[in-house]
């Protein structure tokens, strides 16, 4: 074989190859959606699920979902954003920075399941809060944490030296320069990533079978006050989340439309994934436009 | 600043005052007594601003650290007492196949689930690393940019379909054409495979792509102008620069592959057999955490040998990591 046809051997390979996963992912893709779509409903989204009967839908799993991704936000992002400051604004290259660095990627490469129940060790059982929704934003935190932070620094990182040195020469504190100046201008990659990161923490559920509970508890969307069991606002109920949902009702569950309740719950979950993926691209630019006047 | 320091600066002050000997500034319309030598010495507002932003970031970088810590220790405490409290033998752990925790500390043998983690682990990353290269190649080498770009935006979609809806269409498609094809009840370690193998697809190619756009261009030109075709440059030159930022690809996502619980779990069969084929079922580390630890009650062996398994499942995390970082350091020279 000369070098040509090698060559062209080689390139109808890869291109057979890129076919195949092509083919693939949009299979995967069309699958879930033209499975999923038929069956999700308004009376889906809204009609509470079933245990043992067909026709339930989603609408406390739905809620748990966007209740523990609005928790986990407000706990994480505050701790990241510090921590992700420190990395790049103060950390010096010494060992301990090091140090720093390898335990945030350790952290991040943890089993999802392992954060789970390092979770019901240390919440559920230790510090008695049960099954509850506080558990699992809390263990959710700690899934998230890493990913935030090195997600924030990256953009904190994008902001160039001069930036920095405008606000010193203003005679401005290092820490008035990295909130005044430093923050805002990285204000659309840190939107894109917490928007990305809840994209993530929305279909965990690994982490959250043993935190957060795999049972719903009797829930009233009319009572306001968070210390009542039956509030939704409550943070010491169980709560069963869309991820989760679809495990259990396929493993331990014995509905009889468990098939199609799980198929529309996945393509409600990869909707919602679309939308956060779209939606993180277009806040970042519309903000970086903003911010900067940039056409 | 000390007290005598303070003192000295008082001095100062006085004696330029008595002295007058910068004539343009009138010191003596301010007059000794407007002068707050406290003031000028103290901290500014702005230092303390620092001082308060600095804590905070410190803080939360200590935050992370204790956690990650607490982790560690926590899952070590209790996975390390099978050994030291119920005084399991360690390599009859590694070794044996015979898992009955709840029937005494001779039946607590976890090599089923080593075995089955580490199968599903390298054929997965084995059927995945070829198709990742190739998707890779086409992105960087052949495509273009817009074709390039819709690629990578529908692979980190992928990267974001969360792990119980692959488990699902394993579930649901997968498993019933392995009961087709092979017989059996289609669980197993070939299905567990073909899920994770679209798992780590995403992951692979993703960093597989950074590894070949950090090649620089002129490589690419100088092997270009001596007349290499361009699947020469491919395989002789820019697969060689990015080796091993590939293999630190490939090692993510065996590490992703090794720690995806509920996925593997709803696919694998979840029987404590050893896998003597890759179609009758049988069960990981994480597939056999995920099932038993709520079966079990605090504090017995059988719910310690589970602990030892995520301990098991820790290490190997710890392992991919620092076998990330010598590949990172080997590349780097």
């Amino acid at each position: 074989m000369t070098e040509h046809q090698k060559d062209r051997f080689a390139t109808g390979v890869i291109y057979f190859l890129v076919g195949i996963v092509v083919i693939l992912l949009a299979g995967i893709l069309g699958n879930i959606l033209i499975n999923g779509l038929p069956h999700l409903s308004w009376h889906f989204l809204t009609s509470e699920s079933s245990d043992f009967q067909a026709g339930g839908g989603v609408r406390d799993q739905l809620f748990n979902s966007v209740y523990l991704l609005i928790l986990t936000t407000i706990i994480s992002l505050p701790i990241a954003l510090g921590a992700a400051i420190y990395l790049s604004e103060y950390a010096r290259d010494n060992w301990i920075t090091h140090l720093i660095r390898s335990t945030i990627e350790i952290l991040s490469s943890l089993p999802s399941i392992v954060v789970g129940l390092f979770g019901y060790l240390l919440f559920v059982v230790q510090f008695g809060f049960g099954f509850s929704i506080l558990s699992g934003a809390l263990a959710l935190t700690f899934f998230n944490l890493p990913i935030l932070t090195s997600n924030i620094e990256e953009s904190l990182k994008g902001v160039s030296a001069t930036q920095r040195e405008a606000g010193l020469a203003l005679g401005l504190s290092n820490w008035k320069t990295i909130r005044g100046i430093v923050v805002p201008a990285a204000l659309p990659g840190i939107i894109t990533g917490v928007v990305l990161s809840g994209g993530r923490i929305f279909g965990e559920a690994a982490t959250l079978i043993y935190t957060a509970g795999q049972s719903g508890s009797l829930v009233d969307y009319h009572n306001w006050n968070p210390l009542s069991p039956t509030s939704f606002l409550n943070v010491m109920r169980p709560a069963e989340t869309l991820a989760v949902h679809i495990w259990k009702v396929n493993t331990e569950g014995i509905i009889s439309d468990a098939t199609a309740v799980s198929a529309a719950t996945g393509a409600l979950l990869v909707l919602v994934v679309i939308i956060f993926n779209l939606s993180a691209r277009y806040f970042g630019n519309k903000l970086y436009q903003k911010l900067t006047a940039a056409k | 600043m000390s007290k005598k320091d303070t003192e000295n600066l008082k001095d100062v002050v006085n004696q330029a005052i008595d002295s007058q000997q910068v004539v343009h500034v009138k010191l003596k319309d301010i007059g000794q007594k407007d002068i707050d030598i406290d003031k000028l010495t103290r901290p500014s507002k702005e230092t303390h601003q620092e001082y308060w932003g600095r804590g905070l970031s410190y803080l939360a970088i200590g935050v992370i650290i204790l956690l990650v810590g607490s982790i560690i220790g926590f899952v070590g405490i209790h996975g390390l007492a099978t050994f030291f409290h119920d005084h399991v033998n360690l390599w009859q752990f590694l070794s044996s196949t015979d898992w009955d925790p709840t029937s005494g500390p001779n039946h607590v043998g976890a090599l089923v689930m080593i075995v089955t983690s580490f199968l599903v682990t390298l054929l997965s990353a084995l059927v995945a690393t070829p198709f990742a290269v190739a998707v890779a190649l086409f992105m960087t080498e052949y495509a273009s940019k817009k074709a390039a770009r819709f690629l990578q935006s529908i692979i980190e979609l992928l990267v974001g379909i969360p792990s119980v809806v692959y488990g699902f269409l394993g579930l649901t498609l997968v498993v019933p054409v392995i009961r087709a094809i092979f017989g059996g009840t289609g669980f197993g370690i070939l299905a567990g495979t073909l899920v994770l193998f679209v798992m780590v697809l995403p992951t692979i190619t993703s960093l597989t792509v950074d590894a070949l756009n950090a090649v620089p261009k002129h490589f690419r030109q100088a092997s270009a102008a001596l007349g290499a075709t361009h699947w020469q440059t491919i395989a002789r030159v820019v697969l060689k620069v990015a080796t091993p930022r590939i293999l630190t690809a490939v090692i993510f996502g065996m590490a992703r592959a090794f720690g995806e619980a509920l996925a593997v779990q709803m696919v694998i069969g979840n029987a404590v057999l050893m896998p003597y084929n890759l179609v009758t079922p049988s069960s990981t580390l994480t597939s056999q955490l995920t099932t038993q630890i709520g079966n079990t009650v605090m504090g017995t062996l059988a719910n310690n040998a589970l602990w030892s398994l995520a301990l098991l499942l820790l290490v190997m995390s710890l392992f991919f990591n620092i076998l990330v970082r010598m590949i990172g350091k080997k590349g780097a020279k």
